[in-house]
Order: structure tokens, then sequence, then C-alpha cells
């Protein structure tokens, strides 16, 4: 069997394994149902609240754009922070003690990540369709809409995330900067209230990031097709979302080999075990 | 035949210190080393050259016929490196992981060499086999650490690299794995290097030892050898009517022999002790920090 091959196989592997772990891991499993109950938790009291200048639930289009947040939330901050997490404890070590083992385990990570991401669109689906109104789950062209614009969103914020999480000394240093990002992000991107109602210039800060992309992808594939009035330049804009996220999508893929082969090259086993040292007096 | 190692004039400099200033040996397939020297010598970054996870400042080095600094994946195959698990893994089974690594190894398999080693059989000789099915996170300490062999040998190794493999070890565990080890390079023909802070593990592992001092080799041999090739004093006791002596002598022979000539069969109780390991290396050590290095090479190649 050709190395690449069976490097690519025993990465598909390893990302099924891990995802069922999580499944299969009280406190994972827990975890994961907490933030899909919590989402649906928050939205129900906006449930009668109405987007501005429409009689459509604002609680409907913010958790249609919670999912699209949740993307970015698993593909860069997941993502980034198990690497951080997995370069401290000798993961990323052993991987490179393999032949072609680095690049089996970033197929892993990119297979659970996904998978987390698809589980728990699909559940917040399920559940929501039975508690929120208005959604529209029934066009197979809105199915496709979603299928796309989470591949592409995957694309985008997965390398993003890998390359984030190769400049991050340790996982306690990542982590406020991981909320600052985040919560600013989502601020200026149409996750909680529409961004029209935004300065311009913020407004254009918003639109180059994938947030408020996958957000409006979102609402595109799941809102009826008429909510499109409130968003800015009352279109949908696919055609911009296609364009942003290849963006994001292909500087993502292009950086990121480089900038992991240069963190993994630094690792030995010296490094792990002075960090594991300095883990263990702190 | 070529030598699995060979290492010549290797350099290592930190900002404007050399850690490493000229270190020179090889190895041979099947052969056991065992890299000795006091803290700070240079052990781990010497192996970690070897292993190709650090550069080196300058020097020859062949890792199994390739420069380890530029060798690909199919090299990386060949050689097997034993870390110190933390936490990696440790929502694993043991069984579970040891197959998903050994994938990896499967399109490196030759004529004599089957790649990887099978998951049960390769539980069964490092006994981990009852423990199968537990969660990495459930092993005791020990386990875990035959857990980290198994994961270094999981692709037969032709080189095997052991940075102080039994740090933390009870005696125990440490002879199920020195056993392990002399199986290894003998059936499976590995040729392997160790550092080690244990000169009883390295006497007894160790086909040849390496003593690294003051950034070189200041001592390449058996240990045999190298006692013999080092200038120590035996010690000799004995009794003779019902009194106990003893005596340091330089040719201990030679003083026996003299010793029986004057007392005859009133000596008894004899004793001769070469000088151990641990008094050479001590010898060797505190020489080559005095400032006269001497190299003492038993064995040239």
């Amino acid at each position: 069997m050709n190395p690449a091959l069976a490097a690519a196989r025993a990465g598909l592997s390893r990302g099924w394994i891990e995802l069922r772990q999580t499944l299969t891991t009280r406190a994972d499993l827990f975890g994961l149902l907490f933030r899909i109950g919590a989402l649906l938790a928050v939205m129900i009291w906006t449930r009668h609240t109405h987007v501005p200048g429409t009689n459509f639930s604002l609680g409907t289009t913010t958790l249609v754009s919670v999912l699209g947040l949740n993307v970015v939330v698993s593909g860069v901050v997941t993502m980034g922070d198990l690497l951080v997490a997995e370069r401290e404890d000798g993961t990323l070590l052993r991987a490179k003690a393999i032949p072609n083992g680095m690049s089996g385990y970033l197929l892993g990570k990119v297979v659970s990540t996904s998978g987390q991401v698809a589980l728990t669109v699909a559940v917040t689906l399920l559940v929501g369709a039975f508690l929120f109104t208005g959604l529209a789950i029934g066009r197979p062209g809105g199915w496709l809409t979603l299928a796309w614009v989470l591949v592409l969103g995957l694309l985008a914020t997965l390398p993003a995330g890998a390359v984030l999480g190769s400049l991050f000394p340790s996982q306690r240093s990542a982590g406020p900067w991981w909320l600052l990002l985040l919560g600013g992000l989502s601020a200026i991107s149409g996750i909680f209230y529409p961004i029209t109602h935004l300065p311009a210039f913020l407004r254009w800060i918003g639109e180059l990031f994938p947030v408020y992309w996958l957000g409006l992808g979102m609402r595109s594939a799941l809102l009826p097709n008429a909510m499109a009035t409130v968003e800015v330049g009352h279109s949908w804009r696919h055609l911009a979302t296609f364009g942003v996220l290849s963006a994001w999508a292909v500087a993502g893929l292009l950086l990121a080999p480089a900038v992991l082969r240069r963190t993994a090259r630094r690792e030995s086993g010296s490094t792990v075990a002075a960090r594991r040292e300095k883990a263990m007096r702190t | 035949m070529e030598d699995v190692l060979d290492v010549r004039g290797l350099r290592m400099r930190y900002g404007g210190t050399d850690v490493l200033s000229d270190v020179s040996f090889a190895a041979r397939r099947g052969e056991v080393l065992a890299l000795l020297g006091p803290n700070g010598a240079g052990k781990t970054t010497t192996i970690e050259i070897l292993e190709g996870f650090r550069m080196r400042s300058a020097g020859e080095v062949r890792v199994l016929g390739a420069d380890p600094a530029r060798a690909g994946e199919a090299w990386r195959a060949r050689t097997g490196v034993v870390l110190q698990s933390w936490r990696d893994h440790a929502k694993w089974q043991v069984r579970e992981l040891l197959a998903h690594l050994g994938r990896y190894y499967a399109p490196y398999s030759t004529a004599d060499v089957t790649r990887p080693w099978d998951a049960d059989d390769l539980l069964e000789t490092v006994g981990l086999a009852p423990q199968a099915r537990k969660r990495v996170r459930d092993l005791s300490g020990g386990q875990r650490r035959r857990l980290d062999v198994a994961i270094g040998i999981v692709g037969r190794p032709e080189l095997l690299f052991l940075d102080e493999p039994t740090a933390g070890f009870d005696p125990e565990a440490r002879r199920d794995f020195h056993d392990l080890v002399r199986r290894l390079a003998g059936r499976e023909e590995a040729a392997i290097l160790l550092t080690t802070h244990d000169l009883d593990e390295a006497e007894r592992l160790a086909d040849r030892i390496l003593i690294l001092s003051g950034g070189t080799i200041i001592a390449d041999g058996s240990a045999g050898e190298l006692a013999r090739a080092m200038p120590g004093r035996s010690e000799v006791r004995w009794s003779r009517d019902g009194q106990r002596f003893a005596h340091a002598a330089d040719d201990a022979t030679a003083f026996v022999r003299e010793l029986f000539r004057q007392y005859g069969e009133s000596v008894g109780d004899l004793e001769v002790r070469r000088a151990s390991l641990e008094d050479t290396y001590l010898a060797l050590v505190r020489q080559a920090e005095q400032g006269s290095p001497r190299t003492l090479t038993a064995v040239t190649a």
C-alpha cells in the first residue's frame, strides 16, 4: 500500500475513534450537550421578540446565526486549543515519531472536529424544529446551501485554528485570547443582532471575517427567503459568502502546513519533558 | 555490513558554548549501546540529534545510512523512539492505540521485516495483554512505560532510541524491562541506543558503553574492557589465623602469588575485586573534569 494512502486511512480512523471517544466519555458528551442545551435555552427567551422591521422571531434568527458561530468556535477554538494542548502533552511528538504520523494526526483532527460540528447542527435543528417557529427546513435547496456553507466554513476555519494553535506557547496562555477574539467578532458579525444597525466601519471589519459570512450562510439556508430583506443589500449574498470563505480557506490551507511543520520541528523529548516539569511545579 | 550508526565530529553549539564539541562513535546491527555521562553532558542532545528531532551545528552523522536532519518518512519507519508518556492519548484504549499507531508502518514492510508488529502479540511481549481494553489514563506508571516501549517498537525498528528508559521504575519492573531489551536486541536484531544514569543497568544491558563528558566521548568499550584499560587498583581481601586483611593492589595477580608463597595454606577467604564500572566511571569523569582529557578507547571499530 502507498504510504500516503495508509496515512490517510489511519487519519480517517483516528478521527472516527476520537469522535466516538467524545460520545462515550461522560464529561465530553455532557459538555457537547450542555452547549446545545444552553444555546436553545437562551434563544427560547427571545422567541417572542421580533427582528426589527419584521414580525419574525428574533430567537429563531439568532439560533440559526449561532449555528454559524459554532462552526467558527469548533473550527478555530476547538482545533487550536486541541493543538496547543496536544503539543504540550506530547501527542504531537508521538505523531512526529512515526512515519507520516503528522498527516494522519491532522486529518484525524479535521474529521473529529467536523463530526462534532455536524452533530451539533443536527441535534440543534432537530430539537429546534419543535421549539421554534419559522425554521425553513423543508426545502432541498436549503439543505444544499447548508451543506456547502458548512463544508466551506470548516475549510475556512480549521486551518486558521491550526495556525493560531501553533502560535500560543501553552493552553493556559491561549484561553483569554480565544474569548476576546470570539466575543469581539460575534459582536460585529450580526450573530445576535442584525449587522445593518452597526456603524459602517464596524460592519466592514466584521465582513472581513468568516463569522459574519457563516451566520449569513446559515440564515440563508434555514430561514424563509423573505428574511433576506433585513440583510445588507436585501440579499443573502451567496456569491460574496462563497468568495470570502474560499479566500480564508485558500489562505489557511497555504499557510497551515508551513506553520505546523515549523511547530512540529521544534518538538523533541526534552521540550515535552520541560513543559511537563513546568506544569507539575505550578 | 554498513554501520547502523556512524557519528563523526558531531558538534552542537548553544549561544556561545559547545554542548557537544567532538562526538564520534559507531554501532552495528543488534548492538546495545549505553550512553553514560554526568548531568548536562549532552546525552539527551546527542540522542535527539540522532532521532532527527534536533539540528546539529556541525559534524557527519549517518543513521541507518541517512542524515537524520534530512531523512524522510521511509527512514522514520525503520527507527523507533521510546517517549515518556505524560497524559497524551488518555482516552484511548491500550490495544486500540497500539493497533492505530501500527497502521502507519504497514506500507514499509519488506521481505525481511513484516511491519507492524501484531498488536496482540506485542501486548503479550511487553506484558500488557490483561490491560488491552483499559484506557491509557487508567494504567499504573509501570504499565504506562511498558506501553511507551510497545509504541516505540510497534514498527519493528532496526534502531531503537531509549532516553532514560527506567527512570522511576521499581526493581521488578526494571528487571522485566531489561529482559525485554535483551530479547529485542537478540531476536529482533535491533540496534539499541540508550541513555541512563544507572551504571548497573548499563553494565547489564549494554554490549558497549560510551561515556560522554565535557562535550566528547571519553571512553568507548564493554564494561570489562573499560575496567581493564583503566589503571584502577583491585582490592584483595583474605584472612589468616582468624584475622581479616585487605590490600589495594595495582597488580592483583602478582600480589596474590606472593601472598601464597609467603603464607601458603594459612591463607583463607580470598577475594579479589576488580575496579567496578562505577569506580571506572567516576575516575574517568573526574579526570576529564580536571582537564586532563585522556581518551580511552578499548575497542576501535
